[in-house]
């Protein structure tokens, strides 16, 4: 890039002078530093002109540098905004996942610390939430919501109360008792749902489901707390990097139908809270930049497939592929974002309210299953049938070659026959509702009842809907 | 403990289906094996009856299995097709002139009648002389192209309806891949497609009966079979692009084996924009073959190499289509640019 000299002096210039005096110096760099800066603002004065209310809007920080700097530009962003007359307030979100990622007790409450210091210097509403909180999730999460057709129109008696209630959430006690109805304060959790939570990780045999039900259990956690406190957007740190490699992990988990709303800049699939992705257009380079440049203070949590070897998990392998090609071909990140900026996911002709079952259940996607004549999915199941013995043949032989023809299947069922029709069935009723990726994630669970409840209870809900339909037209 | 075979249970098992995990006797791993392809064929309706098959063969073990398996279950479950051989020799030595021995043996072993169009006969040129003038970076390019053609000339001379090519579940996995890391958007939406579009003006549709099929139960299947295949990689391939993506995938196997069917579902089901400008199919103005500018690539590709400028082909020169249908020279400027890299 620019000499090292030109650098040192832009950095010095930059704590004692503002930054137009920058220009002055190293044109390369200062090239570079100018263009990012006003670009970022630029970025977040659009998005804020788009989504005015910014009381509902709800950011989602997890403690890396690109959150972190989203988090910086929205402070400086608002701090700009600040002559009018009601001063709104984003929410701040962080879900501690240690319990998953098998972090010591001590560990999280230290980086909880961190995290705590550097929202409360924001002055924003804050919620840490811990991951085992997902055990005490309602059903309506996997529910999308029909969204408000004009989130603006508040009426002034509203708008006030809003500005009163987010005055009111500036002081640590009243965030604790703003989430109290989770009956968490500062990421506090009961030793069962900590036990559950283990649980549910260890039924998981290998990093990629985990990493994929980590990710779920995550949006579904942000998504309840954003209903629960009136948010209506959410904002994610992730950068176009990070997005690339996104990209091409889903295609290789077979998400392919949900690409757009997985990676694009706004995902509209829960219907009443929007995420959004503010960050996409920079590369985890020039966010490296700005928050050295602008001190950004971050904290790194070390996550489940942190220090892993480079095959441990198809997410690992796309991010370290990723990575060394962009050595050699420095177009590749941005090429595939352009490649995902041309996709868009195909919605269901008519609403929501129409057709919920026609949705996954865990990631709440449409349904891209439909058993067309000649695809990979039908292929994939004709490969299923002619390589074992039909099932039906096995129930009138006796049980114990079912177990066997079972354990040939590769389930992983331990000795004593354990495989009884009960479990065969809950995954085959699973799999009915779930979306191509989600069946693999739930293939390599083993025991599908460590699931949290809300997802079992609805589960069973649209399983028994769906009988009831068919009973209905049978008739 | 031997393991039984999932299908029969009475016969030991003699492998693992890398597909499924399945463990198989060798019987039923050839039924399901031929059932899958036959049910690929059945469900996609690439076959008429009557109608005359060119299968692509290269001796290489995609197309010999390809090959065996189509005169298999023309008889099994009399599909009525009259199935013939048809091979580009594109002039590599010590590569395809020992593949075109084995494909000339296949010709024996199935009794099938057998066309070789090389590349010398239809355009003057052959891969190792490319070679020579392009380098080893891009010419994967050329000889793709080339073959394309090469392929439906020939079979246009042998007057077939359909050709059958050996494209295997890791080379549709690989293409779409490579399109997202490419940003080719056009070829995203079609190489998933398991038979190009039949226009009827001109260009013979093409099928791939295997796109469901692993590569490594081909290898598996070709092996048991004691099938007589060629086994060497391109001596030009190791610098392809393409050998990044192939060992990505290789690796997303190694994670989780139904990677390669799950990346076909995603390019399967992954959806375009509207308004997102995609290439329009109309005929080179020179040889009148398909193509979607002025002049078709391989007319490109050729032109650049006649006039000694190899870079003609690669990368953007639609501009340059106009001078060189008019046959101008080109300005210096412009022929530096395509100029071979010279150390």
């Amino acid at each position: 890039m620019c000499e090292v000299e030109g650098d040192y002096n832009g950095l010095e210039c930059n704590q004692k002078i503002p930054v137009p005096t920058l220009n002055r110096k190293c044109m390369k760099c200062k090239e570079g530093a100018a263009v990012l800066i006003i670009r970022v603002n630029d970025a977040f004065c659009r998005s804020f002109s788009i989504y005015t209310d910014c009381s509902s809007v709800l950011l989602a920080v997890s403690g890396g540098a690109a959150s972190c700097s989203m988090l910086s530009q929205v402070q400086e962003g608002l701090s700009r905004e600040a002559p009018k007359k009601l001063r709104f307030m984003p929410g701040i979100i962080y879900i501690d996942d240690g319990g998953a990622c098998g972090r010591s007790a001590e560990e999280r409450q230290r980086s909880n610390a961190l995290l705590k210091s550097i929202f409360t210097e924001t002055g924003f509403p804050y919620f840490i939430v811990s991951l085992e909180q997902v055990f005490s999730l309602p059903t309506s999460v996997l529910v999308p919501g029909t969204s408000d057709p004009d989130p603006s129109n508040l009426s002034y008696k509203q708008a006030v109360d809003q500005y009163v209630k987010e005055k009111q959430t500036l002081t640590e006690e009243n965030v604790a008792s703003a989430v109290a109805q989770l009956s968490i304060g500062d990421s506090v959790y009961s030793h069962k749902h900590k036990l559950a939570l283990e649980r549910l990780f260890s039924s998981l045999k290998t990093l990629t489901a985990k990493e994929d039900m980590l990710q779920t259990l995550r949006q579904h956690l942000i998504l309840h707390i954003a209903r629960e406190n009136g948010y209506s957007k959410v904002m994610m740190g992730d950068s176009c990097s990070r997005l690339a490699v996104r990209l091409l992990s889903n295609i290789a988990l077979g998400r392919g139908a949900a690409l757009a709303s997985d990676t694009g800049f706004s995902d509209p699939r829960y219907g009443d809270v929007v995420i959004v992705r503010p960050m996409r257009d920079y590369s985890s380079k020039e966010i490296a930049f700005y928050s050295r440049m602008f001190n950004v203070p971050s904290v790194f949590i070390s996550g489940l497939d942190t220090k892993t070897h480079d095959k441990a998990s198809i997410q690992r392998l796309t991010e370290s592929f990723v990575t060394n090609l962009q050595s050699d071909f420095p177009s590749t990140v941005s090429t595939i974002y352009r490649t995902s900026e041309k996709l868009h996911t195909v919605m269901p002709p008519q609403s929501q309210s129409a057709e919920p079952a026609s949705k996954c259940l865990l990631c709440l996607c449409t349904l891209d299953t439909k058993e067309d004549k000649a695809s990979a999915f039908h292929a994939t199941l004709v490969s299923e049938q002619l390589s074992q013995i039909k099932l039906q043949d096995l129930s009138l032989d006796a049980p114990g070659q079912s177990a066997e023809q079972c354990c040939t299947e590769g389930q992983g069922c331990g000795p004593g026959g354990c495989c009884s029709s009960n479990k065969l069935s809950s995954h085959q009723d699973l799999k009915t509702l779930l979306c191509y990726s989600c069946r693999l994630t739930i293939k390599d669970m083993v025991a599908t009842n460590s699931l949290p409840p809300y997802i079992i209870t609805e589960a069973e809900k649209r399983q028994k809907r769906w009988e009831m339909l068919l009973h209905n037209l049978n008739k | 403990m031997p393991v039984q075979c999932s299908n029969c249970v009475q016969r030991r098992a003699v492998l693992k289906r890398p597909k499924t995990g399945h463990s198989l006797c060798k019987d039923c791993f050839f039924w399901a094996f031929e059932e899958e392809i036959h049910q690929t064929i059945m469900s996609a309706g690439l076959l008429n009856r009557g109608e005359t098959v060119a299968i692509g063969a290269s001796g290489g073990k995609d197309s010999t299995v390809l090959a065996h398996v189509m005169k298999v279950l023309n008889e099994r479950y009399d599909y009525g097709l009259n199935l013939l051989l048809l091979s580009v020799d594109e002039g590599i030595t010590g590569y395809r002139d020992d593949s075109l021995e084995t494909v000339k043996r296949n010709q024996q072993q199935y009794e099938l009648p057998l066309k070789i169009v090389s590349y010398e006969e239809l355009y003057g040129w052959t891969m190792d002389a490319i070679v020579k003038q392009v380098g080893l970076k891009n010419n994967c390019t050329f000889c793709g192209v080339f073959r394309r053609q090469a392929l439906d000339r020939g079979a246009m001379m042998l007057k077939v309806d359909k050709i059958c090519t050996g494209h295997n579940a890791d080379d549709v996995a690989e293409t779409v891949l490579m399109n997202v890391l490419r940003g080719d958007i056009a070829r995203l939406r079609r190489c998933t497609a398991i038979s190009t579009a039949s226009d009827g003006e001109g260009a013979i549709p093409r099928c791939k009966p295997l796109k469901y099929a692993y590569e490594k139960e081909i290898v598996l299947y070709a092996y048991f079979k004691k099938l007589d295949y060629f086994s060497t990689e391109c001596i030009y391939s190791p610098n392809a692009y393409r050998g990044h993506a192939r060992a990505f995938l290789k690796d997303l196997e190694s994670i989780r084996p139904s990677s390669i069917i799950d990346v076909i579902h995603s390019g399967e089901t992954l959806s375009i924009k509207e308004g997102v400008k995609m290439p329009v199919q109309g005929t080179c103005s020179r040889c009148g073959y398909i193509s979607s500018q002025a002049l078709c690539k391989s007319c490109v590709l050729l032109e650049g190499l006649n006039r000694g400028l190899p870079k003609l082909g690669i990368g953007k020169h639609h501009r340059l289509h106009g001078k060189i249908l008019a046959q101008e020279p080109l300005t210096e400027q412009e022929e530096k640019k395509l100029k071979p890299v010279d150390f």
